[in-house]
């Protein structure tokens, strides 16, 4: 599979994320699999994407290679990630760690396991400025305190005192935010941030972010399988499968004319499209083991419009329009039905 | 905390009134001690003056109620070997006992959490395997054996080191607890790797990296903390047997401690101090586990919270 490289989505300057043919190889018992392939976007500061797909598409797998925060059992094996025009991929672990926080940083989905147990919150929030600007002890804890409120925490003062188990869902996942913002960085990449939370706390927790967003104009990866908060909240959509990416673009528009058949069925099965009486329209099938991801199109197995051709060659990322690509080999016929 | 304690201490002292009637019966089941000390030609008279003396003719009942009054006043009768009193010789040899489980753990604990650490930073590495390997050898190394081996080589052999007694410079203490150390030594580098590998993968070890945390922060500032609750918990299992089994390593090395006393005492039936020891051994055990308790409350605030006041 050969890299691809997007058009560049509108905005101006350089990107603040560029990440291009991420390969990412993962070592399992049963031997080596493909995770990701070949995965390539841009994001500008200011701007959010969103990466798209169901559990195992390797949307996680890609946040923590641009990050940096692999596993053991798994590597790199090709392609560049670029943050604020520095390969990473190219630095050494001390220089990573330098970047880690000032200049890219990571929100986790599940807070509770995300924040040590067994440390207060405000010294957990006080350690970016320790590592990162030799601040004193109490010169940090300040700025912690100051972070808490910032994010909305009440009687910031005294809470900085106690323990994760002592916060409710949503207070902690306001915690894990505040960390990740603490020194400014250009490009937050959030995994989830609101699996773990009820309907309205969600919502608190997404203004929250974009609020965060636009005062510290930061570049924003939104990695998520909710429709409803790509729709609401992303400039542009990144669409993978099976370790893919099978559509991108401005999620106005791929939202409204999808040009590749997986985009269209994830659309078609939001339950707003239901007509009553009859079962809710749903991709059939589930996704390839990625240690039996087919020769041709990773998606054949469960496309509607498959043919011959799709069990052989693989469709390339090919562009279809102004910022815009699809990996099908029928995606002007799809745009046409 | 405080309460957290008083609790504690409150529950532990239960079980401790049945340590004491257990002691107590059992003692009395090893046999007549009259049949033992006195040669077999005594004369009635004789036996029944012995008796009366030591007290062994009152009933059970009688007995037992002059043993619980008399412990409650830290009296434990005298020793039928020696005339001595029974707390004194007890409280005599404890502390030898304690110097020498005491010494061993601390470096039995120091030293497993650093190869533990090192072994599970990188699991499967070169340093791995080879902690893997020794830590498994030394856990299943009979004491006696390396004991015996270690006076053989080093204090006969080579004639580095004494081969037995307390009386000397510091090297005297390099096989007794050589022999102690090895087992938890080897046991707790297993629970320390495996425990620190759970907490090195856990999310918040992940989050601490991502926010530039060098290796030496994420093992000693965010993962040894979480990872060392179990690593107590044993320790302190650990610490009760080498109270006991402290009988092996001072018999060898002919240290005068506790193990060496429970042993003589058993073998000559000398109840009193037979049962002052057994006593002192069982204190200690539960004010270690009070320990390992308020350890684990001081280490994780979730322990702190879920006792109520």
């Amino acid at each position: 599979m050969t890299p691809s490289t997007l058009p560049a989505p509108a905005g101006t300057g350089h990107p603040a994320l560029e990440v291009e043919g991420l390969c990412v190889d993962l070592r399992t018992p049963s031997g080596t699999v493909r995770a990701v392939n070949g995965v390539g976007f841009q994001v500008r500061k200011g701007r959010t994407l969103a990466l798209l797909g169901e559990s195992g598409c390797g949307k996680s797998m890609t946040a923590l290679s641009i990050a940096g925060l692999l596993d053991p059992t798994a590597e790199v094996t090709g392609g560049s990630v670029k943050v604020s025009g520095t390969d990473v991929l190219r630095l050494g672990r001390s220089g990573r760690r330098k970047l880690a926080g000032p200049v890219l940083s990571i929100v986790f989905q599940d807070a509770l396991t995300a924040l040590n147990p067994v440390q207060p919150v405000g010294r957990q929030l006080a350690e970016p400025f320790r590592i990162h600007r030799g601040m004193s002890r109490r010169a940090a804890r300040e700025k912690a305190v100051e972070l808490m409120t910032r994010v909305g925490i009440p009687e910031p003062r005294l809470r900085a005192r106690a323990y994760p188990h002592q916060f409710s869902g949503g207070m902690r996942q306001r915690l894990l935010i505040a960390m990740a913002v603490a020194l400014d960085p250009d490009v937050l990449i959030a995994d989830e941030p609101t699996t773990a939370l009820d309907v309205t706390v969600q919502a608190q927790i997404m203004r929250l972010l974009r609020d965060l967003q636009t005062e510290r104009d930061m570049a924003l990866v939104l990695i998520t399988h909710d429709l409803a908060v790509v729709a609401q909240r992303a400039d542009d959509v990144v669409v993978m499968y099976a370790g893919n990416v099978v559509e991108t673009g401005p999620v106005a528009e791929v939202f409204s004319r999808p040009r590749h058949p997986y985009t269209k069925g994830l659309l078609d099965s939001v339950p707003e499209h239901a007509v009553r009486g009859r079962p809710l329209p749903a991709v059939p099938g589930s996704p390839p083991e990625l240690s039996a991801v087919p020769a041709g199109c990773v998606f054949q197995a469960r496309c509607p419009l498959a043919q011959e051709r799709c069990a052989q060659e693989r469709p390339r990322l090919t562009s279809v329009g102004a910022s815009r690509s699809a990996a099908c080999h029928f995606s002007e016929e799809l745009d046409r039905a | 905390m405080t309460s957290f304690l008083r609790k504690r201490v409150i529950s532990s002292a239960i079980p401790l009134v049945f340590v004491v009637l257990g002691v107590f019966c059992l003692a009395r089941l090893t046999g007549n001690p009259v049949d033992l000390y006195l040669p077999l030609s005594a004369t009635p008279q004789q036996r029944a003056e012995f008796s009366a003396a030591h007290g062994f003719d009152d009933s059970i009942p009688v007995q037992l109620w002059d043993y619980l009054t008399n412990a409650a006043r830290l009296d434990f009768g005298t020793s039928l070997r020696t005339g001595e009193s029974a707390g004194s010789m007890v409280l005599k040899a404890f502390p030898v006992t304690l110097q020498l489980a005491g010494m061993t753990m601390l470096l039995a604990i120091l030293g497993a959490l650093l190869v533990g650490s090192l072994a599970a930073y990188r699991p499967n590495s070169l340093i791995d395997r080879i902690a893997g390997l020794l830590s498994m050898t030394a856990a299943s190394i009979p004491d006696f054996w390396f004991a015996i081996v270690g006076v053989l080589v080093f204090g006969v052999g080579l004639d580095w080191l004494p081969t037995s007694g307390t009386l000397g410079g510091p090297e005297i203490w390099v096989l007794p607890i050589a022999t102690l150390l090895i087992r938890p030594f080897g046991v707790l580098v297993q629970v320390v790797r495996g425990s620190m590998v759970g907490a090195l993968s856990a999310p918040y070890v992940k989050v601490a990296r991502s926010k530039g945390a060098d290796p030496k922060r994420v093992v000693f500032g965010h993962a040894l903390r979480n990872s060392i609750t179990p690593v107590l918990t044993v320790a302190g299992d650990l610490t009760v047997g080498l109270v006991n089994g402290a009988v092996v390593v001072e018999t060898i090395f002919g240290w005068p401690g506790i193990g060496k006393l429970m042993i003589d005492s058993i073998l000559q039936r000398d109840f009193a101090v037979l049962q002052a020891a057994v006593l002192l051994t069982a204190v200690t055990i539960f004010a270690l586990n009070i320990l390992v308790d308020v350890c684990h409350a001081l280490i994780d605030p979730r322990v702190r919270q879920a006792v109520p006041a």
